[in-house]
Parts: structure tokens; sequence; C-alpha cells
């Protein structure tokens, strides 16, 4: 091997995967860089409310690893960022990466919140799903890592105006509105910063991409309403850092809703129109929300559907039995119509434990919709070389042995990237797949079969 | 038909289509009555047959796939009929919302419109037969539009409810005309709770149905037409072509009270 083995990790993806592979990449004394596209990291556990079965707050227990990834010195966080290209071998690969512009000069940001509490442009918030509304320069949630804005372009009154005048659009032109600049206590607002290209040159990389849920489109006989809500907008209603400050309310009225019906397998096991396979983490947090909206409201009645609850994780069956002992009610059954009728959702379904017809006029209904890979993953793979199943999740190099390894020598997987799987899961193989990036650093120069091009 | 420039030849010594696609795997012989009709298509020289009726449309649709795609029933059938020519399944057999939409076209059926039916709620109501199974279905299965986009191109407000597929009891109305008058009363209350203030079907049975809603319950006098009765009067085509003789006392009422008719 003539190349220079780099002894660098670039981890893509920092939900709690990434941190995990980043974290314990770092500690073992090498160089990683963590790149994420959004403008925090945190992924979508950081949107919880209580995590099964312990039912710890993610915020909680979360945030110090989040921050010790800004202060870790073996870790470059690259948030606001995407990998373009990649090229090279193991131990050798050429990675291009855009810092996509944030308007703002993070050396200059102190991170004082005065833009993100005046900028006069309400956009719905990602991290809220929707239910919530951010500014156009924000951080996404206050526990952001890091805790500096960037600026929704697409968004901001001012990059609309200077984009208006440039193109010499007919029209209403959008106000020159500038007020985060003037606030600014540091100068810190670059309106001509542009994206940037930062080259890197790395000799490992995890892929940690994560998840998004199936959009409800694909279900049509589920009506589209405000009161019918996935799992991760519920989680953002019961949490006490969620748009509601935690009340369990109805988003269409602000009524609490006495009767909640929880779909499981929204498109999960249906391959016909959704996946073939199980989302594996459904069930658990269907009892978990369904528990906890029994604690939010000790008088109103959850509904849970199912096709058989999958519980196979430590301390999981018990979990589920403790949800059935403290009155949730679970029909083994699908819903086949969900639609509104004046206050009521009309939920038909089937119990076929007792081959009865069901119908629940609810006021609330969560859909624990499919996992499916995260938006944008297939292209990222197929730039990388990586194979994907027919589903678009990670094939493994083998589904035994080398269930880290991709089939590209050098470029490793965690988490929900590889397929569904619960937060210890995640975890375990972020911690797993760098193990793997540590012991192929342990090597002298990497080997014959590892030397194969991306 | 005329209006839009179609030319629709009635099917010589056509015979009831059995009403009912038989499920059972073996019970071929219902099968017969409809595959008889497509036969006579076959005769005629065409390919092509046109139902105004829903079940009529899903019995025939569903019987020709057994002819296209099962040899085994095809043999039995075919030598059953030894009277009859052979038969795989060679008609195609399309709903009248089809045809509108796909031969005719919404703008074409838009261009012809003389009054358009402003200011009119529609609901659009599909029944169940023209959806299901889904390999026959001519629309999406859960959110079918091609009624709705047939009523707004002659001017009416389409009205789009949950009940727009629900089954309307159907053949039940020989035998158990409760089943019938419960699910239809069901149907026109959630028509009517999304704003409808008419109901629109594709289907003669649909429209029976939903007439059996008991006088003096809610909804009882809401009137129902079949949709080609609303196309004909926005084109402004005489009684003949209308025929609002064949509708309810308190649907001709409504036209007049309407300004519609005179």
């Amino acid at each position: 091997m003539s190349a220079e083995f780099v002894k660098k990790a670039l981890v893509i993806g920092g939900g709690i995967a990434g941190i995990q592979a980043a974290l314990d990449i770092a500690d073992g004394g090498y160089q990683v860089i963590l790149v994420e596209r959004s403008p925090s990291i945190g992924g979508h556990m950081i949107q919880y409310a209580e995590v099964f079965p312990t039912l710890d707050c993610p915020q909680c227990i979360m945030t110090p690893k989040m921050v010790e990834i800004a202060q870790h010195p073996n870790v470059t966080l690259m948030t606001h960022a995407e990998v373009r290209s990649v090229s090279g071998t193991a131990g050798n690969f050429e990675v291009e990466i855009v810092q996509k512009a944030r308007k703002v000069d993070h050396k200059k940001c102190n991170g004082c919140g005065t833009c993100w509490q005046k900028c006069p442009e309400k956009v719905p918030s990602e991290y809220n799903e929707g239910m919530a509304k951010r500014t156009a320069v924000y951080i996404p949630f206050p526990q952001a890592v890091p805790a500096k804005p960037v600026i929704d372009q697409p968004h901001c009154r001012y990059i609309r105006y200077r984009q208006f005048m440039a193109e010499k659009r007919a029209g209403k032109k959008p106000p020159e509105c500038r007020i985060c600049e003037k606030l600014c206590p540091v100068g810190a607002i670059d309106w001509e910063q542009p994206d940037e290209i930062v080259r890197e040159k790395v000799g490992a990389i995890v892929l940690a991409t994560g998840f998004d849920l199936m959009p409800f489109s694909r279900i049509p006989e589920y009506a589209e309403d405000p009161d019918v809500l996935n799992g991760i907008q519920f989680e953002r209603l019961l949490s006490p850092g969620g748009p509601t400050a935690g009340a369990v309310i109805r988003p269409s009225d602000g009524k609490t809703p006495k009767e909640v019906v929880f779909v499981a397998c929204c498109g999960s096991r249906d391959p016909e129109r959704g996946v073939p396979y199980c989302s594996r983490v459904c069930c658990m947090y269907l009892a978990k929300q369904a528990l906890l909206y029994k604690h939010a409201v000790p008088d109103g009645q959850a509904y849970v559907f199912y096709i058989d609850t999958r519980s196979t994780g430590k301390g999981y069956e018990e979990f589920i039995q403790r949800a059935v002992g403290e009155g949730v009610l679970y029909l083994r059954g699908k819903v086949s119509r969900i639609f509104r009728e004046g206050d009521k959702l009309r939920v038909y379904g089937a119990d076929t434990l007792s081959g009865k017809r069901v119908e629940i006029a609810a006021d609330l209904v969560v859909l624990g919709m499919a996992i499916v890979p995260s938006d944008g993953a297939g292209e990222l793979f197929r730039k990388l070389g990586v194979i994907a199943d027919e589903n678009g999740f990670v094939t493994e190099s083998h589904p035994k042995f080398h269930p880290l390894e991709t089939k590209v020598p050098g470029i490793f997987v965690a988490g929900m990237a590889q397929g569904p799987k619960d937060i210890p899961d995640a975890v375990a193989q972020g911690s797993g797949a760098a193990g793997r990036v540590l012991a192929f650093f342990a090597q002298g120069a990497p080997s014959e079969k590892q030397a194969v091009p991306v | 038909m005329a209006a839009l420039d179609i030319n629709l030849v009635e099917l010589p010594r056509w015979n009831c289509c059995g009403t009912v696609y038989s499920l059972a795997e073996d019970d071929l012989i219902h099968h017969v009555a409809a595959v008889r009709n497509l036969i006579r298509v076959k005769q005629q020289g065409k390919n092509k047959v046109v139902t105004l009726c829903a079940f009529c449309y899903n019995t025939l649709k569903r019987a020709n796939l057994v002819m296209k795609d099962s040899p085994d029933k095809r043999f039995a059938i075919n030598s059953f009929m030894d009277e009859e020519p052979d038969y795989a399944g060679e008609v195609e057999t399309v709903h009248l919302l089809q045809v509108m939409r796909d031969d005719v076209g919404l703008e074409k059926i838009a261009a012809r419109v003389k009054k358009p039916l402003k200011d009119i709620k529609v609901a659009a109501y599909y029944g169940c037969t023209l959806l299901r199974p889904q390999v026959v279905a001519i629309d999406s299965v859960e959110r079918p539009l091609v009624l709705q986009d047939v009523l707004r191109a002659v001017g009416a407000t389409a009205v789009e409810f949950p009940f727009a597929t629900e089954c309307c009891g159907a053949y039940q109305v020989v035998n158990n005309r409760d089943i019938v008058s419960e699910r239809t009363a069901a149907i026109l209350d959630s028509a009517a709770k999304n704003g409808a203030e008419a109901v629109a079907v594709s289907c003669p049975l649909c429209e029976y149905n939903l007439r059996q809603v008991p006088a003096g319950t809610d909804h009882a006098g809401m009137p129902i037409f079949y949709f080609t009765q609303l196309m004909a009067l926005a084109f402004g085509l005489g009684p003949e072509a209308c025929a609002f003789e064949e509708n309810s006392p308190q649907t001709r009422a409504w036209l007049k009270s309407k300004g519609l008719t005179s």
C-alpha cells in the first residue's frame, strides 16, 4: 500500500447512533468529523417525551452526550453540512463536505438569542413536527448543539428581498427586514457568507443516517386531520418541552382528548401498500404513549389496535403488561377507516379476538407509521457505493458475522440506517461501529482485501 | 351521449349480468350470465362494453378476468356453453364514468356546458363495486376523484364525504330492507353533514337504495341523481335527455326550487 493510512474518521448523521460512534472513536484517541445536515445534532431521539421502558427523559440523558461532542478535543462537529462526494479506498478516502451557509458567523456569535427572539418571520418548527412555529433565524430547540443559530434562507425576509431585487421580479417586494443584523450585539450576521466546500481525508466512515416515518398519504383511508398524528408528533405533545408544555390537548380545538386511539402497523407488515418488514419500535412506543396519556389524563381511555405485540427487548414485555394493567385497552385487529364526523374522529376497526366490528368515536388518533430510511439516504449510499436492500436500508457485509460493515471496506453502519431498531440497539451499534473503526486504525496498514476503491 | 359525439350501440340479446360475482372457487355457473354478455359484444365485432351500473361493471369485469387468467375455468365455462363461440377475455368492460374521463375528457365536457350548475352542492357517491376489489377499481380505491371531477366540469360544487365509498346495501334490498335503509340513512346523513344538498350516483341500484330511506326520517327527500342527468341539465338538453320523471317527486321539487327546471 502506497497511499497514506489516514487514522481519522468521518461519521455521517448526528442522531444517537452517530453521536455514540463519534464519541467512542474520539475517546479511543482518534480524530473524528461528525457531519449533520440539520442545524443541530440530536436526531429524532431528542424529540421524544420519555423513552421506553425506563421512562427517562431524552433531553436529560442525551444532552450530556451532545455537549461532550461539542467540547471533545478529538471531535470536529459540522452541522448544517452535507457530504457531497467520496472517493478513494479504506484508509484513504477523500471527502467533500458542503458547509451550507448559515449567514451567521459562528466565530463571532455568542448564542445570546436576541436574533431568534426578535425575528418577525414565523415558520413551522421541524423539531415540533409542524405543531409550533420557529423563527427564520433559529436554533431548532433550546438544547441545540451548537447553540448558535442559522438563517433559514428560503424563509428569511431579507434574503427573499435580495433575491427578488436580483431577479428583477414583478409584484410585491418582500420587506427589507434586517432586524437580526441591526440587533446583533457582536455583528455576527453575514449576508455574504457563501456555501463552503471542505475537503478532508479520512480513513474510515460510519453511516448513521437514521430514519423517517412513512408519509400519511400512503394510507388514504386514514383521514388527514389535525387530530390524526404520527408517533413523533404525539411525542412532542407529551413532551414537557413541546408546543403545549406537555399538556395533552387536541391540536384542532385545544380540548383534552378523552378517547384516544393508537394504531400499530400503519404501513408496516403491509407489503402491498406499505413496507413488508416490522418497524420494531411501534409496539413499544405506542404502549408507552398510551401509558403516558393515561398518566396525563387519568379519566381518559386509550385503545391500541395491534396485529400482535412485539416486545422482545429487556423489560419490554413487562412494560406492555404494565400498560394493560393501567387500563390501556388492547384490541387485536386492524383499522379500516378513520374519518371526521363533527367533533369526533370515527375509527372503524375489528377486534378479532371477540370477532366483533369495533367503532370508536375518538378525540385523537395516533398512527404508528412505518419506519423508512431517512430522506436522501439512498442518494448518499449510491455516492459511496454502499449497497442498500430493496427497502433502502444498508446491506451488511455479512448479516451475522459482519453486521456493522457495509460491502465497501472502511465504511461502517450504525443505527436505523441498517434497519429499524430501538435506542439501546442503535447505541450498541454506534459503539460497535466505533470499535470496528478503532480495530481498523490499530492495523499497520489496510489489507489487500480492504483496498477496494469507492 | 350525442352531445359528446359518442355513439353507443345497444347490445342485442343482452341478459342480466348475474348481479353478484360469485367468490366461490368452484361456482362457475354464476359467471355464465356475465360471460354470455361478453360473447355478445365480441359477436358484434366490438371489444369494449360500457355499463351504467356499478354492479354490472364489477360482475362483467371480474368474470372477464376469470376467462382471461384461468385456463381451467375458461375451458369449463366454454365447454358448458358449447352452443356459443369460445371466449378468452377479449372484451374490455368500462363504466360510463371512465368513458367520460378517458374517452370524452373533462375539458370537452366543460366546453359543452351551457347552463353551469352554479351554487349547487352535490355529494359524489360511488358505493363499492366500482372501486373494489383493487384489480377492477376505476380510480383510487380509498380516495376516488373521477365523479367529483365530472361534477366540477359541469359547474357544480362537488362535496367529498367519508361515506362516499360505503356500500348502500346493494341486493340486500330484496330480502332485508332494514339493512339498506339503515346504511343509506347513514350515507345521506354523512353527505348532508358535509354540506351536500343533493347526491350524484354512478349506479342505478345505489340510486334505488338511497331512495329507501324511510319517509319522515332525516334527509328522506334528499335529491338523488344519476350523474348524467346533471350533465344533461348543464348541457341545456331537453326533458327526454334529463328524464327527471324517473326521479322522486322531492327531487323534481328541489330542481324547481333551485330554478333549474321550470
